[in-house]
């Protein structure tokens, strides 16, 4: 299989991510539960991953670096534990639903007023809506890094410093970006950075997290137990164990440990160059291609290593299921979890083909997908 | 001597900390004696008080309890 499907998840993982989960499997009791070596040691993996989080991202507490299934359910806790009745919110629509159906169950359950910046033909938008669209009760501004449908890139720091500005609260998703965009939080002047683990940063699925800048409450999505203060009949309110509930995935999170040394090793910049450089290869091959259209801005100077197409007219699943079938070329095809963005692009009924490139993709994974595209176009139009 | 801490990253923190200057003591379940209902604990020599505080402070760790007990 060529796999091409990056941006839903790397299949192929670094081994030592293979090698760091196997050991956990048989080696790390329960962190927080007991203080006999088993629970001692999930506790130092996870002490010790937090600190190359907040390193990796730039955030200046680790005990500010809160573990999550994925960017799903950090969205959740930070969208849910910071918006109030009577709160505006700001947002985009390049969002996934990750953040839409968040923000729309505040909008209709709690009274939180919802704007949402527009994009043109291209998936870009402009940075001066975000400070047109602020009024008086905004609270926050929450918005992706880059665009899981076309890759475009938001200019977060440009975003982060209206916000600073006007004293809002920056959400940001980095789903599509940890691991592959270098992101500094204190730089960017991001609040609360939600990111997932099994994408570019190449860990395990159902590991990912929340990372506060900063002095903010966020009220807990979930309660339960945490293995300390135990007769508490709420929540402990100290940053993690606050947002922490429950067992943590500590087998999953050794391996993006070692997912986080392997980036380390290699070098962000040198993956992301890798990345970029076949999407472009693929780019140019295919743009050439009368039939195909290719969504989203391939001029701006950087972006995600994506590259999402039609064919003529012809359904994207068709075209994602003749890639899989006859090439064995693994795409995502439909509507991405990004409704307002496929509006956007008029690409509604017919959805889109995407093609996401990950670090252990090669020049020739690039050159057999064009050369598969072309064939499709010539045989099926 | 006993070191209660007011999370468990602050006595992970320590232990790291301690793991790194070779400093004598472990962690061990909270005694009861400071407080009920689970979490972690530093024990350390009860001649070590001075040098435990010292660590404390060069670590960045202010401690819920710092206590001479018998467990």
């Amino acid at each position: 299989m060529i796999y091409l499907d990056n941006a839903a998840t790397t299949m192929m993982k670094p081994p030592g991510v293979v090698s760091a989960v196997t050991e956990a499997l048989t080696s790390l009791g329960n962190a927080s539960r007991g203080a006999h070596e088993g629970a001692l040691e999930s506790n130092r993996v996870i002490y010790r991953t937090r600190k190359k989080l907040a390193s990796f991202f730039g955030c200046p507490k680790s005990e500010q670096v809160i573990y999550t299934n994925n960017s799903t359910e950090a969205l959740n806790i930070a969208i849910s534990g910071t918006l109030r009745e009577g709160d505006h919110v700001i947002t985009t629509v390049l969002e996934h639903n990750s953040v839409l159906r968040p923000l729309y169950r505040a909008s209709e359950g709690r009274g939180v007023a919802l704007s949402i910046v527009p994009a043109d033909k291209k998936g870009c938008v402009d940075y001066e809506d975000f400070a047109r669209l602020i009024r008086p009760e905004t609270k926050a501004i929450v918005c992706t890094h880059a665009s899981n449908l076309t890759g475009n890139l938001l200019d977060i720091r440009r975003i982060g410093e209206i916000a600073r500005a006007k004293g809002l609260l920056m959400i940001v998703d980095a789903s599509q970006t940890a691991g592959s965009v270098p992101i500094d939080m204190v730089r960017s002047g991001i609040s609360i950075l939600c990111f997932t683990g099994h994408k570019s940063l190449m860990g395990p699925q159902g590991t990912g997290g929340l990372l506060i800048n900063g002095d903010i409450e966020i009220e807990p999505f979930k309660v339960g137990g945490t293995g300390v203060q135990s007769y508490l009949t709420a929540q402990p309110r100290e940053y993690p164990t606050r947002l922490e509930a429950g067992t943590l995935n500590g087998h999953g999170i050794a391996g993006l440990s070692a997912a986080l040394d392997f980036i380390e090793e290699t070098g962000l910049e040198k993956i992301h160059a890798h990345e970029l450089g076949l999407a472009m290869q693929f780019y140019e091959a295919v743009s050439a291609i009368p039939e195909v259209r290719v969504y989203g801005d391939f001029s701006a100077s950087d972006r995600c290593p994506i590259v999402t197409l039609n064919i003529g007219e012809l359904d994207s699943a068709l075209v994602s299921d003749e890639l899989s079938y006859s090439y064995g070329i693994a795409v995502r095809a439909g509507a991405h979890c990004a409704p307002l963005m496929h509006k956007a692009l008029g690409t509604e009924k017919q959805g889109a083909v995407r093609f996401s490139f990950g670090y252990f993709n090669t020049a020739a994974d690039a050159d057999a997908a064009a050369s598969a595209v072309r064939q499709i176009a010539e045989v099926l139009l | 001597m006993i070191v209660a801490f007011s999370s468990t990253h602050d006595a992970m923190a320590f232990e790291d900390y301690c793991m790194r200057q070779g400093a004598e003591g472990r962690l061990i379940p909270l005694p009861k004696e400071i407080s009920a209902g689970c979490g972690l604990a530093w024990s350390a020599p009860p001649a070590d008080r001075v040098h435990v505080e010292e660590l404390l402070r060069a670590a960045g760790i202010t401690p819920q309890h710092l206590r001479e007990l018998e467990v």
